[in-house]
Parts: C-alpha cells; structure tokens; sequence
C-alpha cells in the first residue's frame, strides 16, 4: 500500500521535474539571440526528471527493505512486549497476526495476545509511512534542485543524459550476471556443506544411489550417495536417446522446411512444428507413461525380452526427443535460410544438385547455428524432469539397457527437496551437489560446444 | 523492332545458340525473342543499361533461372546443338558443361583447396588424391593465382582479397573442364588493378572456352571482347564486331548508350 503511494509520488514528481525543466529550457532558447542552445529543451527536461526519479528509486528500495524491521523495533518497544513468548517461532506468529489486523488483511486476532499489539502497529505503520513519504519528498526535491540549478543554455543535458541511459542499460545486463553468481554461488555453499558429510570421491564415483532421509544425519552412509545411476540416466535419456531422436528429425524437417517445402506449405508447418514447444511438459509426461511406454513394453516381450518394465528409459527419451524437435529444427532452420543466396547460387552453377549443396555447402556454412540448437536442446532434455518422473520412474539404475526404469539428475533433486528429511539432513543437502554438477557439466557443454564450432566454421565473410 | 546484326562477321560455328528466347518473370517479359551465337574462338560482351535483361539472359545460358520459382523460358537455347531445355536434358550435366561467375565472389566458406576441388569431387572427375591435387594446381595455374596461394592452400577461400576471390571462383568454375564460362559482371565489386588483372586472365582463357561476359564498364566491352551484343528493355538491339559496335553503331539507341546519352 505505502509502496504504491511512494511510487505514484516519485513518478508525479518527476513529471512536474520533466515539465518545469522543460519549461526552463524554453525560455533559453527564446532568451538566446540565434534560437539555439547547446541540447534540445525535452533533454533539459529528461535531465531533471531522471535526477529526481532515480534517487527516489533507490531511496524506496532500501526504505522497503529497511522499513519492516524499523517497524517491528518500535513494537517491541511497548510495555506489552514484556508478555511475548522468548521462542521465536511463536513470537513471530503473534507479531505477525497483529500486523495482518494493523493493515486491514485480516478482521480479528486469533492470538489473545496478539490484540495487546494491533494499536502499536497501527501507530508504527502510519509514522512511518509518513517518514517514508516525507524522506521521499526530499530526496526528490534535493535531487531536483541539484538538476535544475545545473541548467544553463550551454549545458550539455544531451549528453548527460544518454551517460544516465547507458548506466541504466549496464544496470539492466548486471542484474543477469549478478543472478548467475548469486545462484552459482548459493549452489556453492550448500554443496560444501554436503561435502563435509559425504566424501566427494564417493559422491562422484559411486555406483549405488539410495540416500535415506530417516537415517542418522551425523553419521551418513556414504556407500549410499554413489550419483554415477543419477549421471549415467540423465546422459542416456537426454543426452543420447533424445537426442537419436531429434538432431536427425530436426534436420531434416529444417532442411525441407527452407529448401524443398513449398512456401505456402512453409507458413503452415513452420508455427505448427514450434508449437510442439509450447506443449507443456506435463502432457509430454501423460504421452509416455500412458501410450508410448505400455507399447515398448508390449513390443519388447513380444520379441522374447524377461526383464521389460512399463517405466523405461526409452520412453522417456524418445517423448523427450519429440519434444525437442523444434529447438532443434528451428535454430538450424534459421541458420540455413541466413546463408547467403551467393553460396546456393555458387554450388548449383558448378553443376552440384540440391541435395549435394545442402549437404556440402549449406549444412556447413550453417553449423553455428545448428550446432546452437542442439545445445540448447541438450540442456534443455538434461534440465527435464516431468517426462522422466512420468515414464522412467525414481528407481535408480545403472544400466544401459533402454527397456529398464532409471532416473535423472533433476528428478533425483526433487525427490531429495520434498521428501520427508529435515533440511541439513545430507540426503536433502544432496541435491545441491547434485544441482552443482549439472550446472558445472552444462556450462562445460556449452564452453566445449563454442570452442567446436569456432574450429570448424565455415564463415562466409 | 528486330535485331540489327552486322554483316561483316565471320562464318564460325556456333557452341551455343538462342533462336527467338524470350524469358518471363511471372506475367512480366523480362528478354524479348533474342537470337544470337555463341562462338568458342571470341568473347562476347552483353552490353546495356541497368535492367535491360542482359543478366536474365546470361543466366539462361545455364538455367540458373530454373532456381527462380516463376521465371519461365520460350524458345530455343542449344549446346553443340542439343537443346538445353529439353526434359531429356540433366540440368547438372549442362552446368558441368556450361560455368558461370557471379557479379560478387562466392567462394564456399571452404579452404582454397576444397572449393577447387568441389567441382571434380561431385562430378567425379578426379581418381584418388594425387590426380585431383593435379587439377587443383591446374585450375589455379590455368587462373592466375598458383603462384600467389600455393603456400596456403588450406587457408580459408574467404580470407583472400576480393581480386583473388574472384580468380578463386574463375578456378573453381574451370576446375571441372566447362566448355562455355559466362560472368556475370565479373568485376563490378572490384578495384581497377583486380580488375585488370581478371581482364588479362580472361584474355588468357579466350579460346580455349567460349566465354560470355556481362558488363556495364563499355571500356571493359571494348578491352576484352570481340564480339558485342547492345540489349535495351529486354530486347537484343545490335550484335557485331566490338570495333563496329563502338566506332560504327548503326542503331541510333547503341549511339545514344556508347556516346552516354542513357544508362
């Protein structure tokens, strides 16, 4: 509620900023004898408006981050606080439960206690709600004023304010890369704690998985968190069964789509293939565990195989593989058609044929693009989890037998984050680890796949 | 209004001749029943403003319209008499018979090597490693770039100059032993020393291939050809001698384009 009143109170402020700089400007330009001056009145006026929006900005932010907690101190400062509970579990509930009340979220009080501090809340909101728009209004104004005092008809406004739009810009990019290190980092520290319990040598090069969340937290088995089942699963249902199905499909269907399909055909099959995308993976999982799975088993004991289950790798993988399709296709189907007309032209007037020229000329000259979809189609197949939860069951196994159930990397992850450990039981802690080693081995596959297709481009220009 | 075609030519036969062609671009005449030989022992110039057709008529030569879905050729073109457009004709082996270079080198993003030896490898021309290393050389001999890029013959056909590109697609289109070579403005997108180096290198190749050159620079009409051919709107004005056509038009449109009253 205050948050919305500050913010409607930075963008009017920077409004009336935006119209009085500009109304300033004006009259230097009727002021000055030639009608020119060094920037444009609507930059005097960004200028000013930007001065006053952008600290007010970063005021609110570190106001609603500070706020809360001032809030509570001045609770805590009346008499009744004496009565609460030391436990902060229950205090926590009882202060909350008057603040619901104080804020109108809620009508009444579940918690006695909880009644004696409804009024201080009340009080402690409404004054500092009145600080925050007090604070506000000056940050606005000081930054204003410091703008405003600063134009003159030679000020250079323009260009200050393009060095303003580009800090904004590097601000926008730095949030990415800050949120990478952030979670890298949280990854990080989580997964030292489960190294301190589980040996990383037993961890990364053991062959059975089956931690157990009832099982005493200070002793591990550590025989028991041998992730090579885990690795070896999510290698085989996406890194090579998927990807049997999709690179060649994708290809190929990229290879009609530009080169053969007619192009009213084009416009049809073109969005219909990208829609595959867009099914969400639960459907897929539906797919395999209900059609395609019971087939593979029905198909494998007719041709005499024992051990067929219905949750296998295979179905898994070659949903998996469908669903990638598009990645695959539409990345390779754009690389293909940016490949200058000069390159068809040149291998069709040395008397190659179609075929011939895709394959020789084409395909080549488009593999950085091809090779980049089926990245992102690998990371994409190793990231899922609904398909295999659905079709290759939790069980896992160390085998490469297609036909039997086995697990992933990520569906191993949610099954250790709700599952019933509490959470710096190592069983729960695995995950991390386990998190820590996809993201290390896709940003290793990434890196690789750069480093490939520099080697082996065929750059035209 | 028909063709104007000097008397004093000599009798020599003809690699290729087009008899009443005309070309269409959907509903649009983009050539207008064009007549003409070809003959092995000159060049010959296709001269004319921008838009007259001389590209859409180059490039029937060799059917590289065929890659334009609605263009669409009447009359007759033949090869040693054998008409290209007959259904029984393999549009592969016409090309093999018939190269072409384009206005702005095309090299395959390939190494040097590789695109010389892309004609050979899919026409099969070349047995084993050692016979098709010989080609390469004489392809690139043939083209006047042996010397220049014998020592990095596996570095990309990109990285050379644009004047090397250019010799590079020359090489590549004489690597599978064509019979007619057309360019197609073969030196628009280079400066005048590539230029006059592609210029000597087709004198060099004259002769030996019948050799079809489009071109807006008259002067290059005149310095590397015998045999010019004026086209204006689609339509084929005045074909004869270079010397004639520059000194002697008897059209009075070739007057007006040589003496640069349009174009």
């Amino acid at each position: 509620m205050s948050l919305t009143i500050l913010l409607l109170l930075a963008l009017g402020l920077g409004l009336a900023g935006w119209l009085a700089a500009r109304a300033r400007a004006w009259t230097f330009r009727r002021a000055s004898s030639h009608g020119r001056i060094a920037s444009l009145p609507n930059y005097h006026a960004w200028y000013v408006a930007l001065w006053i929006v952008l600290p007010v900005l970063i005021f609110i932010g570190i106001w609603s981050a500070v706020a809360p907690g001032l809030i509570t101190q001045s609770v805590l400062a009346s008499p009744a606080a004496d009565q609460l509970p030391a436990f902060g579990f229950q205090r926590q509930t009882i202060l909350n439960e008057a603040r619901a009340v104080a804020t109108g979220a809620s009508q009444a009080v579940f918690n006695p206690l909880a009644r004696e501090f409804v009024e201080p809340y009340r009080e402690a909101l409404s004054r500092y709600n009145w600080i925050g728009i007090i604070v506000t209004l000056l940050v606005a104004f000081l930054g204003g004023a410091y703008a405003f005092l600063r134009l003159k008809p030679d000020f250079a406004a323009r260009n200050r304010v393009e060095k303003i739009v580009m800090a904004i810009l590097l601000g926008a990019s730095l949030v990415a890369i800050l949120t990478t290190l952030g979670i890298f980092v949280s990854l990080v520290f989580e997964t030292v704690r489960f190294f301190g319990m589980v040996n990383p040598i037993d961890f990364l090069f053991g062959a059975h998985w089956g931690p157990d969340p009832m099982a005493n937290a200070a002793n591990p088995d550590a025989s028991r968190y041998g992730a090579i089942p885990l690795f070896w699963g999510t290698l085989f249902i996406g890194a090579i069964i998927a990807m049997i199905v999709a690179i060649p499909l994708g290809l190929m269907s990229a290879i009609y789509l530009t080169q053969y399909a007619d192009p009213r055909l084009r416009t049809w099959v073109k969005p219909a293939l990208e829609i595959l995308a867009g099914v969400p993976t639960v459907v897929y999982g539906y797919f395999a565990a209900l059609t395609i799975a019971p087939a593979i088993r029905d198909f494998a004991i007719s041709l005499g195989a024992t051990s067929a289950s219905s949750e296998s790798a295979l179905a898994a993988g070659l949903v998996m593989g469908v669903m990638i399709i598009p990645f695959v296709s539409s990345m390779a189907d754009d690389s293909i058609a940016a490949v200058p007309q000069a390159m068809r032209d040149g291998s069709l007037a040395m008397g190659a044929t179609k075929n011939e020229t895709i394959r020789r000329v084409l395909v080549p000259a488009a593999l950085p693009g091809i090779v980049a979809g089926v990245m992102l189609a690998v990371s994409r197949a190793i990231g899922e989890t609904m398909i295999v939860v659905m079709a290759a069951s939790t069980a896992a196994n160390l085998s490469a037998n297609p036909l039997e159930s086995m697990t992933t990397v990520t569906v191993q992850i949610v099954a250790m984050l709700t599952g019933e450990g509490s959470f710096d039981h190592p069983a729960t802690l695995s995950a991390f680890a386990l998190g820590f080693v996809l993201f290390l081995v896709t940003l290793a596959l990434n890196f690789i796949a750069l480093r490939v297709v520099k080697r082996f481009r065929e750059a035209y220009e | 209004m028909v063709t104007v075609v000097h008397e004093n030519l000599e009798n020599v036969d003809a690699k290729m001749s087009a008899r009443d062609v005309s070309v269409f671009y959907g509903q649009k005449k983009a050539i207008d029943d064009v007549s003409i030989d070809i003959p092995t022992e000159y060049v010959t110039a296709f001269i004319g403003p921008s838009g007259c057709g001389k590209s859409t008529f180059l490039r029937s030569l060799n059917r590289m319209n065929d890659t334009i879905p609605s263009a669409r050729v009447e009359g007759e073109i033949t090869l040693d008499g054998e008409n290209i457009y007959s259904p029984k004709l393999d549009v592969v082996q016409l090309r093999a018979r018939v190269g072409m270079v384009f206005q702005k080198p095309n090299p395959f993003p390939k190494s040097i090597y590789e695109n010389i030896a892309y004609g050979p490898k899919i026409h099969g021309l070349a047995e084993g490693k050692d016979e098709l290393d010989a080609v390469v050389e004489k392809s690139l001999r043939r083209a006047g770039l042996w010397e220049e890029v014998k020592d990095r013959l596996q570095d990309s056909g990109t990285a050379l100059s644009g004047g090397q590109q250019q010799r590079l697609c020359i090489a590549r289109a004489i690597a599978v032993d064509p019979e007619v070579i057309l360019m197609d403005e073969p030196c628009s997108a280079l400066d005048p020393i590539a230029t006059a180096k592609i210029e000597e290198l087709i004198d060099d190749l004259n002769g030996r291939y019948a050799i079809v050159i489009v071109t807006h620079s008259m002067q290059q009409a005149a310095r590397v050809s015998q045999r010019t051919a004026f086209f204006h709107l689609g339509k084929m004005v005045e074909y004869g001698r270079t010397s004639d056509i520059f000194t002697n038009p008897i059209e009075q449109r070739t007057q007006d384009y040589i003496t640069g009253r349009y174009g």
